[in-house]
């Protein structure tokens, strides 16, 4: 088990008003997460805790990306991951975020 | 988007646990109790350098069913294979509490269990056993108030070990095809019992056994639906109205009945030789048979689980 986090800043803030969502379950090649709308302006982090230890350098590659491709401003995304593939947690970062632009 | 699947419309089987509350209950009327956000995680789990779920594998929270007012609690059966760990068991026991306490109080009229358990968590079994000993306790205690607990049962992981003995509680059960209710798990009974006595890896013979068309022609699940989650929130609306009372007589009924099923197929070996000694046509193919040919088949008299 390996536990870190990501920091970023993004173009701009996430959409909508919703204040939490939850994507996913942590199983088998598969993750959850949990997305919070608590942080100021255009911050955005991502803890990882994740079953699988020694990938940090790419769990880091992809989150960044995702913070680029998606402008997650203001959102706390926390994982538990059970040794989901990266296109799986880009996947589900990306579907997080947008459940977050939905009503609750 | 018009396109994609209504919450109602999805197969139980399929969906996650807050896929099938959201889909249950009436449209965005669900809250839930102790949320994710308030990581109530185990604090067991990481000891064995394994990662936790934010809600511990099971979802509790109060919602409105065809616009009455119900409890209900969701096992993710993908986390841990759905398994009772100390947090997850609290959550599941003080839902039950809530509901006695609120019983003549405008407290829910019914609740609803979606389980979806291997039973117990290796990992914090003390804890685990504990928990499903308080909440049979606590379900008696809830039907006693003259709340039915409803039992709901499709998932992948089934009903096995105390959750199967907590659906065996429930005022009513309702079960999809790909469900399994029992006790000792098929591998358990092989690791003990050799492979002669069970096969575990003959899922035909595990269907067969623990598979929940066995358990509805043998009063061991009250309403057999074909799999939507649609069909399991229709059945739950109806069995509501009907749920026994909760009283000695019920009780002494069910114990005749289940002795009486003892006495009749304690020594048929697979589920077949039930059916021909219970006259049903073409015992040998009910396993297999569509959900539409195996609802028309008349289910064998004393097959009503609390034997009214």
């Amino acid at each position: 088990m390996e536990q870190f986090q990501v920091r970023g800043t993004a173009k701009k803030r996430a959409g909508g008003h919703r204040h939490q969502a939850i994507t996913g379950v942590n199983t088998s090649g598969n993750l959850e997460i949990l997305v919070e709308r608590v942080l100021p302006d255009r911050e955005c982090l991502v803890d990882v805790t994740t079953a699988v230890t020694g990938f940090r350098a790419i769990w880091e590659a992809v989150i960044q990306e995702f913070f680029e491709r998606s402008s997650p401003g203001g959102l706390r995304f926390s994982i538990n991951d059970g040794g989901a593939r990266p296109d799986t947690v880009t996947l589900r970062l990306m579907q997080s975020a947008r459940l977050m632009e939905t009503e609750a | 988007m018009s396109n994609l699947l209504q919450p109602h419309e999805a197969d139980w089987y399929e969906a996650s646990a807050r896929e099938r509350v959201a889909g249950l209950l009436d449209p965005k009327s669900f809250v839930e109790f102790v949320g994710p956000e308030q990581r109530a995680m185990s604090p067991h789990l990481a000891q064995f350098d394994l990662t936790g779920a934010f809600d511990d594998g099971i979802v509790v929270g109060r919602g409105r069913l065809d616009r009455q007012e119900v409890f209900v609690a969701a096992q993710e059966g993908r986390f841990m294979g759905g398994a009772f760990g100390e947090v997850h068991g609290a959550k599941l026991l003080g839902l039950l509490r809530a509901a006695r306490d609120g019983a003549g109080r405008g407290g829910p009229r019914a609740v609803l269990l979606l389980l979806d358990t291997g039973g117990v968590r290796l990992q914090e079994a003390n804890a685990g056993e504990l928990a499903i000993s308080e909440i049979i306790n606590a379900i008696a205690q809830v039907r006693s108030a003259g709340i039915p607990v409803l039992g709901l049962v499709g998932g992948r992981a089934g009903a096995f070990g105390g959750g199967g003995i907590i659906t065996a509680c429930c005022s009513r059960i309702v079960v999809s095809e790909h469900a399994r209710v029992s006790v000792s798990g098929p591998e358990v009974i092989e690791t003990n019992k050799g492979v002669e006595e069970f096969d575990s890896k003959d899922r035909a013979l595990v269907w067969r056994v623990c598979g929940v068309r066995t358990r509805y022609l043998t009063g061991g699940a009250d309403c057999y639906v074909k799999g939507s989650i649609q069909d399991f929130r229709e059945a739950a609306i109806a069995l509501i109205a009907h749920a026994p009372p909760f009283e000695l007589a019920t009780l002494n009924a069910e114990q005749q009945r289940l002795a009486e099923r003892l006495e009749r197929f304690g020594d048929c070996r697979d589920a077949p030789e039930i059916w021909r000694k219970a006259g049903l046509p073409q015992p040998e193919r009910i396993a297999e048979i569509t959900d539409d040919a195996f609802l028309a088949i008349q289910r064998p008299t004393g097959a009503d689980h609390d034997a009214r």
